[in-house]
C-alpha cells in the first residue's frame, strides 16, 4: 500500500470516486433509455469544445462543459422531433465535434499540449482545482436525481404514460441528456473522451441484472465503476500502463466474463428446468 | 343520455399529423357506466383519438370535454397502454410500477397507507403474490395485469385502454375481460381493440374509427359496423363468416378455408 503515499495517487483515488457516482446515477439512465448513442455522440462533440479551450486560452474541461452541453440540447431537440433521422445527425455532430477540436489545436499558436490525456484519459495527473469542479458536477447531478427521481423513473419506464400522467418527457429528457453532458466532463480526466461511452454502460449493464429497482442499479453501477477504477488504477501503476486503457481494460474483462456467466448459468437452469 | 351523466364529451373534432388527416369531423358522447369498444383498421385514428383524450396529443379544432375538463392530468382518468416503453431487462418489481401511478398523481413521499392501498389493488388483480417479483419475470398477462394495477392506482372513474389483451394468450385474455367487466361496475371502461369478439359479451357500445367515427349504443357487431370500420361488405361476409373475428384488417386469405 506504499503507493497511498502519493498525492497524485490520492488525487486519482478521489477522481476515481466522484466519477463513478456519476457514472453509476448517469450510466444507469443512458442504458435504461437506450441512449449509448447519444452519450457517445455528446462526449465525442466535447472534443470540439477541448480544441476550442485551447485556442482560446481558457480550461479545455469548461470548453468540453459548453460543447458537451449544447450538443445535448441539440440531440434531444432533434431526437424528439424527428427520430427517424437523429441517429444521422447525431452521427454528423460526432464527427464535427472531433475535427472541429483537432483543427482548432493545430490552429492554436505554440500547441504543446498532450491531447492522449483528453482522448484517453489521465486519472494519475488530476489537481486538486479538477477535483473541486468534479465534485460540484457530481452535486448537481446527485441533486438533480433526488429532486426528480419520480418524473426521471416513470419516463424511463413508460413514456407514454408519463406523459398522460402530465409528465412533461420533452424537458425531462432534454434535461436527462444534459446531466449525461455534466457526466461526461466528468469522465474526461478518469477515462478520456474516447472511453467514457464503456464507463457509462458496461457497469450499468452488469448491475441491471442485480437489481430490482432503478435506485438499486445506479448504486450497485456505481460501486462497480468504482471497483473497475481502483482495479485498473492499480494496474496502470503496476505495469506503467496508459491509466483510462487501463480502467476499461479491466471493465471490458469484467464484462466478458459476466456476459459468459450470465449464459452459462442461463442454459444450465434450462437444462435443470 | 341526460348531460349530468356524460363523462367524456366530443364535438368536431380534427386531427392530422402534418397533412396526412387522421380524424375528421368526430363528435360521440361516452356516458358514466358505459363499457365501450372503439374498434376500427390500424391507422384508422383510434390510438391517435386515444391520445387525444389522454391529453398527450392535442387536437387541430374540436371541443373536448372530460368531466367537464379539457383532457390533460386528471386523478379520475386511468390509462392502460398496449406495452410500456422500456425494453425488457428494466429493473422494477410489480410494486413499484403500480405505485408509480399513484405517487405521479398525489406527489410527495410515498406513505404506510400507499404502500396499503396498492398491495389492495394487486389482491384484487389476483398479482399480490408476485408483487416483490420483477416485472421481467412475469407472463404477458401478469405484465398485463399490472399496467392495470398502475392505472387503477390513482383511483379513477374512467379508465382507457389500449389493445390490453394483443399480446396475451385466449386464457388469459378471457380473464382480463372478466376483470374489466368486473372494474366497469365501479367505473366507465373505453378499451380498443381489433378483438371483435369482446363485443356482444362484455361491451355496452361500439364505436367505428376510420378517419371518421361512428358510435353505436348496442353491444354487437353488425355488417354496418364491419363496413363503417373496415369497409367489409355483407357480400364478403358470406365468402367468409370467420371475418367477424378476424384481426384488424380483414385479411383475404380466410377465403381458402372455404
Amino acid at each position: 500500500m506504499d503507493i497511498l503515499q502519493y498525492g497524485f495517487i490520492q488525487n486519482a483515488i478521489m477522481a476515481g470516486i466522484l466519477a463513478s457516482i456519476a457514472c453509476g446515477i448517469i450510466g444507469s439512465l443512458v442504458v435504461v433509455n437506450r441512449i449509448v448513442f447519444i452519450s457517445g455522440g455528446i462526449a465525442h462533440t466535447a472534443y470540439g469544445g477541448v480544441g476550442l479551450a485551447f485556442f482560446l486560452g481558457i480550461s479545455p474541461l469548461l470548453g468540453a462543459g459548453f460543447f458537451a452541453v449544447v450538443a445535448a440540447v441539440v440531440m434531444a431537440l432533434i431526437t424528439l422531433n424527428n427520430k427517424q433521422r437523429a441517429d444521422t445527425v447525431i452521427g454528423a455532430m460526432w464527427a464535427f465535434g472531433m475535427a472541429f477540436g483537432i483543427i482548432l489545436v493545430d490552429l492554436t499558436p505554440g500547441y504543446g499540449v498532450d491531447l492522449m490525456s483528453y482522448l484517453f484519459g489521465s486519472i494519475l495527473a488530476v489537481p486538486d482545482t479538477d477535483l473541486v469542479f468534479m465534485a460540484v458536477l457530481d452535486a448537481v447531478i446527485i441533486i438533480y436525481i433526488l429532486a426528480y427521481y419520480r418524473q426521471i423513473h416513470a419516463v424511463s419506464f413508460d413514456t407514454e404514460y408519463a406523459a398522460s400522467m402530465g409528465v412533461r418527457t420533452g424537458l425531462v429528457y432534454t434535461v436527462m441528456l444534459v446531466m449525461c453532458a455534466l457526466a461526461v466532463v466528468l469522465l474526461i480526466r478518469v477515462v478520456g473522451l474516447i472511453l467514457i461511452i464503456a464507463m457509462l454502460t458496461i457497469p450499468p449493464f452488469i448491475a441491471e441484472r442485480w437489481s430490482a429497482s432503478l435506485k438499486k442499479m445506479m448504486v450497485i453501477s456505481s460501486l462497480l465503476s468504482l471497483v473497475f477504477t481502483l482495479a485498473g488504477l492499480y494496474c496502470s501503476y503496476v505495469f506503467n500502463l496508459t491509466s483510462g486503457a487501463s480502467i476499461i481494460a479491466v471493465s471490458s474483462v469484467s464484462f466478458f466474463f459476466f456476459i459468459t456467466y450470465d449464459k452459462l448459468s442461463k442454459s444450465f437452469k434450462n437444462k435443470l428446468a | 343520455m341526460s348531460d349530468k351523466n356524460i363523462v367524456v364529451s366530443v364535438r368536431n373534432l380534427n386531427f392530422a399529423y402534418g397533412s396526412q388527416e387522421v380524424l375528421r369531423d368526430v363528435s360521440f358522447d361516452i356516458a358514466g357506466g358505459e363499457f365501450l369498444t372503439v374498434i376500427g383498421p390500424n391507422g384508422g385514428g383510434k390510438s391517435t383519438l386515444l391520445k387525444i383524450l389522454l391529453g398527450i396529443l392535442k387536437a387541430d379544432s374540436g371541443d373536448i370535454k372530460i368531466f367537464g375538463q379539457r383532457p390533460g392530468i386528471s386523478k379520475k382518468v386511468g390509462y392502460v397502454p398496449q406495452n410500456v416503453t422500456a425494453g425488457r431487462g428494466f429493473p422494477i418489481t410489480v410494486e413499484e410500477a403500480a405505485l408509480m401511478g399513484r405517487m405521479l398523481v398525489k406527489g410527495g413521499r410515498t406513505k404506510p397507507e400507499d404502500r396499503e392501498f396498492i398491495r389492495g389493488v394487486l389482491d384484487e388483480l389476483q398479482i399480490l403474490n408476485v408483487a416483490k417479483n420483477r416485472m421481467d419475470d412475469l407472463s404477458g398477462g401478469q405484465r398485463q395485469r399490472v399496467l392495470m394495477a398502475r392505472a387503477l392506482a390513482s383511483e379513477p372513474e374512467l379508465l382507457f385502454l389500449d389493445e390490453p389483451a394483443s399480446s396475451v394468450d385466449m386464457e388469459g385474455q378471457v380473464r382480463i375481460y372478466d376483470l374489466l367487466a368486473k372494474l366497469n361496475k365501479k367505473m366507465t371502461v373505453v378499451v380498443v381493440s381489433h378483438d371483435l369478439t369482446i363485443i356482444p359479451k362484455y361491451a355496452t357500445s361500439v364505436a367505428c374509427v376510420s378517419k371518421t367515427l361512428h358510435k353505436h349504443d348496442e353491444a354487437e357487431v353488425t355488417h354496418d359496423m364491419l363496413h363503417e370500420a373496415y369497409g367489409v361488405t355483407p357480400e364478403m361476409q358470406e365468402d367468409c363468416p370467420l371475418e367477424l373475428i378476424a384481426h384488424g384488417h380483414p385479411h383475404r386469405v380466410l377465403k381458402e378455408h372455404d
